[in-house]
């Protein structure tokens, strides 16, 4: 059997105190799309932020092991050269440096990670065109200031446009269609879909089913008081967009993938 | 905190500048500079009078000058062995520049490299000027100084011996910047140097100087500089102050500038070294559509003090300032920030913007920023902004999701915020050689890789 991309085992975390996640259970498999949904504060986006290592949440039980290794034991950058990636709810504006330096020493501290040599910047511009065609960005985005003065749609090509250039194999969509107009939701989508390749791994995470019509998951979850009530293919998606997430929280099954 | 305040001189401090002012009077007539006794002696009056100020003085709130009232600083010893060997460190790479150097205070002629520059331009020590009977440079000393009510300004008045003079007549352009590269050598431990510049650019002269301030060697000295520009009509006058004492001194330095109409000065500070810094920037827009740029960085570390008071003065109508200081505070340093806009009653359609932004590098650091406007007028337009804040966590944890490091992360996002202030100065070398410094006094700097500073010091270089 082959390792998965991906695993959360039993995972607990709080913030100040209180419980947020209770026991998350989840495997992602090379090549997956998986969904998470979930009403406000069932701790979607903790999950996001718990697995790239932001430290403002303690993980108070549970494992995660990401090809094999244990998670939860490496640094946020350490995550990130191995090959997770957050795509941000909320990228953080930069002012002062621009795209170009930003996804340089990015990409460069990837390649020192893995003991590559860095790649100078002509092979960098290369890297970059070729990916700003997969994903369908302008170059001119990289020669701006990082996510500076970035309009939302903005925002999230630039973060799809790090993933490609990085070259993820897991990727994290935090709420990728938060504030995007449908063009730019077609758009976000069409570059994440460009970047399925059978290899990859992505947990796509959405309070609504509209992302879901662009991506289509393989798996959708719905997490709910920190727990994942409910797993199954698109049908769930669909079922909650009917229903709403009215009555969830009242179900007990946890499914154990 | 309390601080001990001084009220009344001691008699230490009185007798130390007392002599001091005796053996400059003593001295004026072997350097040629007999004539500003006059001026010399009333300022020395004024500085009696008002002393050394305390912090109960509201302009002096936030730095105590104690240690200036404890200290029996000495006038330095002249003939400092200094080589040009010594000096080649402080060149500014890549600069080609009308080179003019003082060590201990005293002008050297054997180490300074003016080169031509036109007819209707002078470049020069004051003293060498006085000695060959220029004295017309009388006209302008001391005008720009309120010696009744500034007490170091009083006292460099009181004290001064030389320091450097430019002067352009009306159309004129030095073209070559003039670097004035001040020295403190062993000779100055425990000594006192008053420098006092001139600049004197005629109508529509134009002028780029840069006073250097460096120690090799020197420790515990006091510098008390005062720099008078005079900027007329439609002249263009940049300044660079690069304060890079050593970290034991203490530095007092004072830019004081009149401008006339349409005139456009630029003033750019960059403050590194000292013990006790304080930087005065206090231009004067007398006449209509001035404009001046007023850009300052500063750095500190250890427990250094560095205090910037600008006193940004609007007297006639329709004129344009800007003021954008940066400081970076690690360890326990202190930074001050103190941003005074007057704007009189002739100074409608005023168009005057300060901004003040500080980053603390650690939990003991401290900035006091206070902005400070006078409005006499009621046509104007003056905005004010402070922020004193940490390296954004967000940032660096965004930087870190796409696989940087910590301390690299942490280090672009201080560069990146140092760098808007390099930017605002045209003379790209100065840019190279702060940024160095500024890379190397900063934490972390020795986690970047070579090729990682490179990186950053095009950024800053970037034109």
């Amino acid at each position: 059997m082959t390792t998965p991309l991906l695993e959360i085992k039993n995972l607990h975390a709080e913030v100040d105190g209180n419980e947020i996640l209770n026991g998350v259970n989840l495997t992602i498999n090379a090549g997956e799309v998986h969904s998470i949904m979930g009403p406000n504060g069932s701790g979607k986006s903790t999950l996001a932020q718990v697995l790239a290592g932001k430290d403002d949440y303690d993980v108070t039980e549970g494992q995660v092991l990401y090809k094999g290794k244990d998670l939860l034991d490496l640094d946020p950058n350490e995550r990130a050269c191995e090959g997770l990636f957050l795509a941000f709810q909320y990228p953080v504006e930069i002012p002062g440096v621009s795209s170009m330096q930003f996804l340089k020493a990015a990409v460069n501290a990837k390649r020192e990670y893995h003991g590559l040599e860095e790649l100078d910047g002509v092979e960098l511009l290369r890297l970059f065109q070729e990916k700003a065609k997969v994903v369908n960005v302008n170059m001119e985005m990289v020669k701006r200031n990082v996510n500076e003065g970035f309009s939302g749609g903005e925002k999230k090509r630039f973060e799809i446009f790090q993933m490609a250039v990085l070259d993820s194999e897991m990727a994290i969509l935090d709420e990728t269609d938060s504030g995007l107009d449908i063009d730019a939701l077609r758009i976000v989508s069409e570059g994440v879909n460009n970047m399925r390749d059978g290899k990859r791994g992505f947990l796509v995470i959405t309070h609504y089913q509209r992302l879901l019509n662009h991506i289509v998951p393989d798996v959708v979850h719905v997490l709910v008081d920190g727990q994942i009530v409910k797993s199954g293919g698109i049908e769930v998606a669909t079922e909650l967009e009917e229903q709403g997430y009215a009555g969830w929280a009242e179900i007990e099954t946890t499914t154990a993938s | 905190m309390t601080e001990t305040t001084i009220d009344k001189p001691t008699d230490a401090y009185a007798d130390t500048y007392a002599n001091a002012f005796a053996a400059v009077v003593a001295h004026a007539e072997g350097n040629g500079t007999a004539p500003l006794n006059a001026l010399r002696q009333a300022a020395f009056d004024d500085f009696a009078r008002l002393g050394i100020p305390t912090t109960r003085h509201e302009d002096w709130r936030y730095t105590n000058l104690r240690k200036l009232a404890n200290t029996a600083f000495t006038r330095p010893q002249t003939g400092a062995e200094v080589t040009a060997d010594d000096i080649a460190p402080f060149m500014i790479a890549g600069l080609d520049a009308h080179l003019i150097v003082f060590v201990d205070g005293y002008y050297r002629e054997d180490l300074s490299q003016i080169d031509e520059h036109p007819e209707g331009t002078a470049i020069g020590s004051i003293a060498e000027a006085y000695q060959k009977g220029c004295t017309g440079i009388g006209d302008y000393l001391g005008k720009q100084v309120d010696t009744a009510n500034d007490a170091l300004g009083a006292l460099n008045t009181a004290l001064m011996e030389d320091g450097v003079a430019v002067y352009l007549k009306a159309g004129k352009k030095i073209d070559k910047p003039v670097h004035v590269l001040s020295i403190a050598t062993a000779h100055s431990n425990s000594a006192m140097t008053h420098p006092r510049n001139l600049i004197v650019a005629g109508e529509g002269a134009e002028a780029t100087v840069i006073e250097h301030y460096v120690s090799l060697g020197g420790e515990n000295y006091f510098n008390n500089t005062v720099t008078e520009l005079f900027a007329a009509d439609h002249a263009v006058v940049h300044h660079y102050m690069l304060e890079r004492e050593a970290e034991s001194a203490t530095n007092i330095s004072t830019l004081a500038i009149h401008q006339g109409e349409r005139s456009d000065v630029h003033s750019h500070t960059v403050l590194l070294g000292g013990e006790l810094v304080r930087n005065n920037v206090r231009p004067v827009m007398a006449g209509k559509d001035a404009h001046c740029l007023i850009n300052g960085l500063f750095v500190g570390h250890g427990a250094q003090t560095l205090d910037n008071a600008m006193r940004v003065e609007h007297a006639a109508p329709n004129c344009r300032s800007r003021q954008f200081y940066k400081g970076i505070m690690n360890d326990q340093s202190h930074g001050v920030f103190t941003g005074r806009i007057i704007v009189q009653e002739d100074g409608q359609q005023t168009d005057a913007i300060q901004s003040n932004r500080n980053m603390l590098l650690s939990d003991d650091a401290r900035m006091n920023a206070r902005p400070q406007l006078e409005i006499y007028a009621d046509d104007v337009r003056c905005t004010h902004g402070a922020t004193t804040g940490q390296v954004d966590p967000e940032a660096v944890f965004y930087f870190r999701a796409r696989g940087l490091p910590e301390d690299v992360a942490r280090a672009m996002l201080i560069y990146a915020f140092a760098a808007e202030g390099f930017d605002r100065m045209q003379l790209v070398p100065v840019r190279a050689l702060l940024a160095d410094e500024m890379i190397a006094k900063l934490p972390m700097a020795n986690k970047l890789s070579a090729e990682f500073n490179e990186e950053i010091k095009e950024r800053l270089y970037r034109i």
